[in-house]
């Protein structure tokens, strides 16, 4: 085999051990346990290989031969040659967690920066080293509020979407805390603060929004949140699109205890919802009920300084059963990108990229309301998704895949309320030729 | 000799030239949420980031870099071809939403994993969904509760798990909800049936196990053992991270497990990427698919489609599938490798691992507690260095390092003092393991002095880990508020 050194010297090494045949060094697996042959394929040629994976890929429709206007928490962004030309270094993608740190500076330095870079943009004390995903940082959050405060009940808005949901489930239900979810106001999409102030009582360990919220659009009350949340000693989590804190202020700033999010359009492709960045921030005073790796800047023998994995006893392979999280594995390469995509940006870059999403996300908007038929249901502020109501919304988005154009998410097997609506998602990577075509056939189907 | 390159490599942030801050431009967003100023990351030119990130690279080790056998974690080559598919725009310029018939490709791959995995597991249906294998575990050990509650058998709180267990299968559990109860091993490094048939009850859930287990040794009672857990109602998890032992071999479904996980990220050769991302897919017996997470992939004349209608799914763990470009790393490393080649690279994995165990024992330097025949890793003691010498484990994997070699895992399973966990893996040739056994050789006849100071050739000397822990300086602006780290002179 061409990846197995050492198939043509079997024999030589068995006899070297004094073993007959290589079936001896299986000799502990009980007789009616032992497979014949798997029932696979003979391996082929990389050529082959290539081969085959080329007619599978022709089965897809990537974003350039069917551009998409998705929403949902993914959108296509432009990726800098200089992310893929650091995270293809094979010193760092085919490395592991940084056990040894003298042999892993420089992964553990690209972690400090990334952590720094976090906090900075979250306006948090500390950021962990990523969790799998946003929805998992969602769980991972609620345990920590639960944990932090003993309570069990954890309040988040109904406008999130139904994965994070049942994430979240899954995450808080062997704790035994309660979700309980507060509506959003209809008029203008954003959480309805009174009904949420109602529901905060001292039972609740935590209160969760998100900025920009499921349909896109900005909460403005979030100072009130925060304060209705700290008049019971309650943590504020905030979930954030990491692009739109360039142009609106941190979390930080406005009260939050806790900032989360989804952190792939930092330097990762939309991968079919993988390569996920489960972003963590928070304030220093949780740092040990934090889930999850950190990094630290320490120093060596001879005083240079030097970084390495702390705080260790939080974690499964020290504290095991009472380990804040059994996260082990993360997504360290993800994390990477994202650090040389905010390093490529610069706080200038990061601010111009977000003003590019919310004008093209304004434009859009204002394009394709300006078609008769086609309405926005929500009056607030939007960032680059944005709900629109068409009344034939599902023949609508068959139309539309015909044109060669995707259109955007249909809302109502999630929101039922929200019959033939859609969320849009534009970002700076969608061109204007392809915005044209989408705004021709959204005339022409109607 | 190796010798690592040495950079006093600054900070980002101390590579910014100080460009003027730049007002923030006009933005229409609410005044509650207005920005007064950009974000305070550094403005560099894109050689100043390149020559960063390469010096750090150059500060980094992988298995491209030399041997790095970290027992449990299954170090192999990542083939390059596999690497280069996965980042085919096909497949990642692609939204998860995006209607299926548009995604028949990925969608194809996803199914046939699938049933390779079955195939290679023995098990009767797959998930792709979870992250890693600690999060395979964590589903598993939904699927379990679920199981048990939809069988109105409530009563079910424990988990129970051998001593060698990794420390993700107690975390997990404990995050699923149970209470974790570890029983001892036996003499022979294996479970002991006596404190397993005291310990199950109609109270246990589940009974998690890794096999062979964190000492690479084979549970050959392994059907005893699920006799015994499955006749008080338990369920049986196996813990795949060692699935490399017994490719082609022996797989979990046939053993008796009912759930198992598997880390495409180690036995199936995609990337470790310096701490993930992994893929950690769960297979399951017939009586736990309804169960599993949605949504499951199905096939309908050749049509491939997202099939949400399981009203007894848990629902989901992970936001959408999974991690995408570790599946077709692994499915492409499959198609490469073939039934026979998997097999073939469990053969020698175990081979590798026993010839080194046999060198270092017969070197009378280190010690093998518990049963000599193992499969793809070893654990080995330096307790017996320690004593004549004073050398710690620490200190043997620190110098190692000079030699330009990756340490073992070190300190785990816990029941070995002063352990040395060895995983060769199958893609380290002979010449290669010769090599790490004459250092590991060497390492116990130098002075101690080597080894107390090591490393010596890396980056940085040994590091203050209990420092970090004192004054934990987790970020650049914490620098400037902590003491003043004295800085040495290039
Ligand atoms: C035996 C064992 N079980 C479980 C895990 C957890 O897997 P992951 O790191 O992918 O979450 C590991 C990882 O190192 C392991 O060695």
């Amino acid at each position: 085999m061409q990846f197995i050194p050492n198939s043509s010297i079997k024999q030589a090494m068995l006899n070297d051990l004094g073993v007959a045949s290589i079936n001896d060094l299986f000799s502990d697996i009980p007789p009616q346990l032992r497979t014949t042959a798997l029932r696979l394929p003979a391996g082929m040629t990389q050529q082959a290989v290539e081969a085959h994976l080329r007619t599978l890929a022709c089965k897809n429709k990537s974003f350039y031969e069917l551009p998409s206007f998705l929403g949902g928490g993914i959108k296509p962004h432009y990726l800098p040659a200089a992310v893929k030309a650091v995270t293809g270094r094979s010193e760092f993608y085919t490395a592991y967690t940084p056990y040894q740190p003298e042999a892993s500076q420089g992964f553990l330095q690209a972690i400090f920066e990334y952590q720094s870079m976090i906090a900075e943009l979250t306006g948090m004390d500390i950021a962990n080293a990523s969790l799998y995903d946003g929805a998992t940082a969602l769980g991972e959050a609620a345990l920590m509020c639960s944990r932090l405060t003993h309570k069990k009940t954890f309040l988040i808005p109904e406008n999130i979407s139904w994965e994070k949901k049942s994430v979240l489930k899954n995450y808080t239900h062997g704790a035994g805390i309660t979700i309980r979810e507060t509506s959003y106001d209809p008029q203008t999409g954003t959480c309805n603060i009174d009904a949420l102030t109602r529901l905060i009582t001292d039972q609740v360990a935590g209160i969760y929004v998100e900025n920009p919220n499921f349909f896109g659009l900005f909460e403005d009350h979030v100072e009130d949140i925060a304060a209705a949340a700290h008049a019971h000693q309650t943590p504020f989590v905030v979930g954030v699109d990491p692009l739109s804190l360039g142009i609106v202020r941190s979390p930080g700033e406005y009260g939050a205890d806790i900032v989360i999010g989804e952190g792939k359009a930092l330097g990762n492709p939309m991968d079919f919802g993988g390569s996920t960045l489960g972003l963590f921030a928070c304030r220093q005073e949780y740092l040990r009920q934090l889930p999850g790796r950190i990094i630290g800047m320490t120093k060596d023998q001879e005083g240079n300084p030097a970084f390495c994995m702390t705080m260790q006893t939080r974690e499964q392979h020290i504290r095991r059963e009472k380990a804040t999280s059994n996260i082990c594995t993360n997504e360290g390469l993800c994390m990477l990108a994202a650090a040389v995509h905010l390093a490529w940006l610069g706080g200038t870059g990061l601010t111009e990229l977000g003003k590019q999403n919310f004008d093209a996300g304004h434009h859009l908007l204002k394009a394709i309301t300006a078609i008769p038929g086609y309405t926005a249901p929500f009056s607030g502020t939007h960032f680059n998704e944005f709900v629109i109501h068409h009344p034939h919304a599902s023949t609508l988005h068959t139309e539309l895949l015909h044109h060669g154009i995707h259109g955007g998410l249909l809302l109502e097997p999630w929101f039922p309320a929200l019959k033939d609506c859609i969320l849009f998602g534009v970002t700076e990577l969608h061109t204007p030729d392809q915005t044209k075509k989408l705004l021709t056939t959204l005339k022409e189907v109607d | 000799m190796y010798r690592s390159a040495r950079y006093h490599e600054p900070l980002l942030r101390d590579l910014n030239e100080g460009q003027p801050p730049s007002p923030m431009p006009k933005i229409d967003v609410p005044k509650t949420l207005q920005r007064t100023r950009p974000v305070a990351l550094p403005v560099l030119e894109e050689l100043q980031l390149m020559r960063h990130f390469l010096h750090l690279s150059h500060m980094n080790y992988g298995v491209e870099t030399g041997m790095y056998p970290l027992g449990s974690c299954t170090m192999k080559y990542n083939p390059k071809l596999c690497e280069a598919i996965s980042q085919w725009d096909s497949f990642t310029l692609t939204h998860p939403n995006q209607d299926p018939l548009t995604m028949q490709g990925t969608l194809q791959l996803m199914y046939e994993l699938e049933q390779m995995l079955c195939e290679i597991t023995g098990m009767d249906a797959i998930s792709l969904q979870p992250a890693a294998g600690a999060q395979g575990e964590f589903s598993g050990l939904l699927l379990a509760r679920a199981y048990h509650e939809h069988r109105n058998d409530t009563a079910r709180t424990e988990v129970i798990l051998p001593n060698t267990a990794h420390g993700t299968n107690p975390a997990s559990a404990s995050m699923a909800g149970y209470s974790v109860i570890e029983i001892p091993s036996t003499p022979e490094g294996t479970v002991d049936l006596k404190a397993l048939e005291n310990t199950v009850s109609e109270h246990t859930a589940c009974f998690m196990l890794t096999n062979p287990n964190t000492l690479g040794i084979f549970e050959s009672e392994i059907l005893e053992i699920a006799r015994i857990v499955h006749a008080k109602g338990a369920l049986l998890y196996y813990d795949g991270a060692n699935l490399n032992a017994i490719l082609g071999k022996a797989r979990p479904g046939d053993m008796g497990f009912d759930i198992v996980h598997i880390n495409l990220h180690k036995t199936f050769s995609t990337p470790h990427g310096g701490g993930g991302p992994g893929s950690g897919p769960i297979g399951v017996k017939k009586h736990l698919e309804s169960f599993l997470p949605v949504p499951r992939i199905t096939k309908k004349k050749d049509v491939f489609s997202f099939a949400y209608d399981y009203p007894q799914s848990i629902g989901k763990i992970k936001a959408w599938y999974g991690n995408t470009s570790a599946l077709v790393k692994a499915y492409t490393y499959i198609l490469l490798m073939g039934g026979d080649g998997l097999t073939e690279a469990a053969e020698v994995a175990v081979l590798n691992a026993n010839y080194m165990k046999q060198k270092l024992v017969d070197s009378g330097l280190y010690d093998l507690p518990y049963r000599a025949l193992r499969k793809h890793e070893f654990v080995l003691s330096a307790d017996r260095l320690l004593n004549l010498k004073g050398v710690r484990a620490l200190d043997i994997a620190k110098r190692l390092l000079d030699f330009g070699l990756h340490p073992p895992t070190v300190y785990f399973p816990h029941i070995v003092k002063e352990a040395l966990m060895i995983e060769p893996t199958e893609s380290e040739s002979k010449q290669t393991l010769d090599a790490y056994i004459q250092a590991l050789i060497t390492i116990a006849g130098e002075d101690t002095s080597l080894s107390k100071a090591a490393p010596h050739e890396t980056a940085v000397r040994r590091i203050d880990e209990v420092g970090a822990v004192k004054t934990p300086i987790l970020t650049w602006k914490a620098l400037e508020t902590a003491v003043a780290t004295p800085k040495k002179e290039t």
